[in-house]
């Protein structure tokens, strides 16, 4: 009787093992193929066509014939300008939004109505974010296809991941920063700007790159408000913000790099089809730039800090 | 620095800044959930479309008017295919997510946080026309050549295409759940003799269940509301789906293709926002189910 | 200390952000303004013009208006022209709405937007453009009647050999509704007929129809003459008769549409100083031609916006 219970047990052990073994592999084979499938991806779009990037003119020269020819300077000039202007307008309103959130309003009704407009504005498909800029700001307002309403857009897009990037940096500050500098007298708003932003500034600085790396590709809110096109000359040296052709007016049209892609995806002539694939391996460094400066500047702010 | 404030004002300066910040995104969400809500709904007030068409018509034409002098605004196609790509995107990229979150956090944690995790983070910073665009060269073509289909556009690379788009959300909100449940759980099993797969199955997948129910519908949400990636492969006929291999088109893909070609104030541009209007009502509904799965979660956690 | 100038750059950046919207926010409401006194200063002090063009609409002569676009510019170095091509819908709705200066159209404004926007809009014709159908390599049939192009395009006729070919499924590759192309075909097969059938893909462009033509097998679809390629597809007869611009000028072949662009009444210098350009012998004598349209000047018949067609 004795033995014939330990066989039984065994047989279940056996198996159980068995099923811990199997699960396992399957597990790391779903890992695997994942990362193939990301290696295989960003390497398919790099080395696709990564010799165009060093074709004479690519960098240097302006879209013709509809995006088919030619080089993709003012597309790269456009979305780094788009980007700036996004930044300016969403990095003070974030970080403005995220302090009162998380040191002003620590809980009540108002708090929960500002958190749920975050909240929306985040899940959001961004194709109605480019309808309500393209209604209002190329419509009502009058601004056309510029790069203000695209930048506006943009930032609409952008604000809730910075509230949030920021608002965790400030969360992870410890509560005994805060105790201390309200027991020194320190106002709510001296301690913040001399202290909790300071300390929080590594992380803040790391979300606001990554952040960008997100606006710098994204397409679709763009379409209805930039536009999908550029101007066919532009003057870099002209600062005569009211002048068409001065690369500085925010109220020209602009068309960025992922709007470049989307415009011209299709055309099958193969100078085109490579365009395409120069501008994709394009936005991808600038991507993958984004995100190794993103690392590189937080960890140095990080070190310089405790240094101190 | 001649004149200091007093504490007083200084604090008061504090509060009006921010909040004033605050104050203006909350004004700009609700100008735009009631901008849309009114072009959207004007559609309905104004021309006199039907509520009962849109939501169950089965024609879409907006070039062509029907006998009332209405164009033809039965959205239930594009309704379908909507919900049909984001379900089988979901569908695909679920098991694979959730697989190797557990793989990062259970099994091989030290590669899942110093490798794996940055890698699939790198996948989210990926614009989605890049990831339009492979599908357009590759999965298209693949579709070509394994179903021997026309042109390869539909509904299947759609969701392929989207699946690996959610991939890293679902993936990075997964790892999260799964590193929130507590060690003392996971030591608790093993020293009742349950095995690691056995302690993730029973244990550590059942605690983690409403944050992984909340990655599900934040790559639901972001699955739904994709443009641009999708437009590329799914081919654009604004007609019923009659296999997963038909070319079809979502909700995204018409307005992208159809906004700003008719003029404002016109049948066909208000219908137009009333698809957009439809886009928004369903990021609120997902936006309510993830605030319920929290609540629930937390009742059931203390 | 180091807390201290971190926290006083923040504050500065915080303020100078502010600043910065509200200063972006007043050149919002001015820019139009500053941009029109601006165009009309320089205007008087020289001959040459400035300010800013923009277009949008029909893809199928993009490639003429911004070749021109490039001659005028040279000219006038304090123009900018710029646009894209979304569609004739898109251009006429757009002008109207006064998001661009001129719209592109392969059909009559009359036939997309109300009469009392046509009232607002200047119309320029600037070329004629003969369309037809094209086919993928491997399709044999090389004439279609426009009755059989009829049942094409409604699915109808669903299968190659019925029309004279091999025995393959027809692939029906449709543009965008809103496509001029379109419009222009559907008219000249289907005349004031409803057509609801849409075929296995609508694409955006012109460009795109090239590109799906080349890689797919047994399929249909349309382009205008400039959008040929032999390399990739083939351009069949219609009635027996050759798609080409002789034959559409004495409207021979019977699908062509003109090429307008539309201004408003009001329209700023350079946007009417471009529009005479594009009228101007330098366009019209040679460049027309070069791009694969047909001047205005060397057509026959004209076609009115009912699509009525009557010898000149």
């Amino acid at each position: 009787m004795a033995s014939t219970r330990i066989h039984i047990d065994e047989a279940r052990l056996g198996r159980v093992q068995r099923q811990d073994r199997i699960a396992t592999g399957v597990l790391t084979s779903i890992v695997a193929i994942v990362m193939l499938i990301v290696v295989s991806m960003v390497a398919y779009i790099l080395f696709e066509d990564i010799s165009t990037l060093f074709q004479p003119g690519f960098l240097t020269q302006p879209a013709r014939a509809n995006g088919t020819q030619g080089g993709v300077l003012y597309q790269l000039f456009d979305s780094f300008y788009l980007l700036l202007i996004t930044l300016v307008i969403s990095v003070p309103i974030s970080l403005g939004g995220a302090v009162f959130l998380v040191e002003y309003a620590p809980d009540g009704p108002i708090r929960d109505i500002a958190s749920t407009a975050i909240e929306t504005l985040s899940s959001l498909p961004s194709i109605v974010v480019g309808m309500f800029g393209f209604l209002v700001f190329s419509v009502q307002l009058g601004w056309k296809y510029s790069i203000i309403s695209g930048a506006v857009a943009l930032t609409m897009f952008n604000i809730p991941i910075l509230v949030r990037v920021i608002q965790q940096a400030l969360e992870d500050v410890p509560q005994a920063q805060r105790d201390a500098c309200l027991a020194m007298g320190l106002t709510r708003w001296e301690a913040t700007l001399h202290i909790l932003i300071p300390e929080a500034m590594p992380a803040i600085v790391t979300g606001i790159v990554l952040s960008a790396g997100r606006v710098f590709g994204e397409a679709a809110a763009l379409l209805f408000t930039s536009g999908m096109s550029s101007p066919v000359r532009l003057n870099f040296l002209s600062f005569n913000l009211s002048s068409p052709t001065c690369a500085w007016n925010v109220f020209r049209p602009g068309e960025s790099l992922a709007v470049h892609i989307y415009k011209i995806y299709g055309e099958g002539s193969p100078e085109a089809q490579q365009i395409v694939w120069g501008t994709a391996a394009l936005l991808m460094i600038c991507v993958l730039l984004f995100n190794v400066v993103a690392r590189i500047v937080g960890k140095q702010l990080a070190r310089k800090m405790t240094a101190e | 620095m001649a004149k200091q404030l007093p504490k007083r004002d200084l604090e008061n300066v504090g509060l009006g800044v921010t909040g004033a910040c605050v104050a203006l995104v909350t004004l700009v969400v609700a100008a735009l959930i009631f901008m849309v809500a009114q072009k959207g709904l004007s559609a309905f007030i104004k021309d006199d479309v039907s509520v009962v068409e849109f939501f169950t018509g089965t024609k879409w034409d907006l070039a062509n008017t029907a006998e009332n002098g209405l164009p033809y605004t039965g959205a239930l196609p594009l309704i379908v295919t909507s919900f049909a790509v984001m379900v089988l995107s979901t569908l695909i990229a679920l098991p694979i997510a959730i697989g190797s979150a557990i793989f990062a956090v259970e099994i091989q944690p030290k590669f899942g946080s110093k490798v794996f995790q940055p890698l699939i983070e790198l996948l989210t910073g990926i614009p989605s026309v890049v990831f339009g665009l492979i599908g357009f060269h590759v999965v298209v073509g693949f579709m070509k050549s394994v179903f021997h289909v026309s042109t390869g556009l539909g509904i299947l690379p759609g969701a392929i295409v989207l699946a690996v788009m959610i991939l890293p959300t679902m993936t990075t909100l997964s790892v999260d759940g799964l590193r929130a449940v507590p060690d003392s759980y996971r030591q608790g099993s093993l020293a009742l003799g349950y095995t690691r797969w056995q302690t993730i199955w029973h244990v550590v997948l059942k605690s983690a269940m409403p944050s992984l129910m909340t990655a599900i519908i934040l790559g639901m949400t972001r699955a739904f509301g994709e443009t641009l990636a999708v437009r590329m492969v799914i081919g654009g006929i604004e007609a019923m789906p009659t296999s997963l291999l038909s070319p079809a088109s979502t909700i995204t893909t018409t307005l992208t293709t159809s906004m700003a070609v008719y003029a404002e104030g016109s049948a066909q541009d208000d219908v137009l926002w009333a698809l957009g209007l439809l886009l928004l009502g369903m990021s609120l509904i997902f936006i309510l189910i993830i605030h319920l799965i929290g609540r629930k979660g937390a009742k059931t956690r203390g | 200390m180091l807390d201290q100038a971190y926290s006083r750059r923040q504050f500065l950046g915080l303020a100078g952000g502010l600043a910065s919207i509200v200063g972006l926010g007043l050149v919002g409401c001015g820019g139009s303004n500053v941009a029109n006194t601006a165009a009309e200063g320089s205007a008087a002090a020289a001959e040459s013009v400035s300010g800013e063009v923009t277009y949008d609409g029909a893809s199928s002569f993009q490639a003429l208006v911004e070749a021109a676009a490039e001659k005028f510019m040279d000219a006038n170095p304090d123009v900018s022209v710029s646009g894209s091509g979304n569609g004739s819908g898109k251009g006429l709705t757009a002008v109207a709405a006064g998001t661009v200066t001129i719209g592109n159209s392969d059909v009559f404004a009359e036939t997309k937007l109300e009469a009392d926007q046509v009232k607002n809009l200047v119309d320029h014709e600037v070329a004629v453009v003969g369309m037809g159908p094209v086919v993928s390599k491997n399709v044999t049939v090389d004439d279609l009647s426009l009755e059989q192009l009829k049942g094409i395009f409604s699915g109808q006729i669903t299968n190659w050999k019925e029309v004279g070919g091999g025995d393959a499924k027809i692939v029906v590759l449709n543009r965008k509704a809103g496509s001029g192309t379109r419009a222009t075909f559907e008219a000249a097969v289907f005349g004031d007929e409803a057509v609801d059938f849409k075929g296995d893909a609508e694409l955006d462009k012109s460009g795109d129809v090239q590109t799906q033509m080349g890689s797919t097998d047994n399929a249909i679809s349309y382009l205008d003459f400039s959008h040929f390629d032999d390399s990739k597809f083939n351009a069949i007869k219609v009635e027996g008769v050759e798609p080409k611009s002789t034959n559409v000028a004495d409207d021979s072949f019977k699908i062509w549409a003109t090429e307008h662009m539309y201004c408003a009444k009001d329209a700023d210098e350079a946007t009417k100083a471009f529009l005479e350009f594009m009228l101007s012998d330098d366009v019209q004598g040679k460049l027309v031609e070069e791009q694969g349209f047909i001047p205005v000047s060397a057509m026959k018949v004209v076609k009115d916006a009912s699509g009525k067609v009557s010898a000149k």
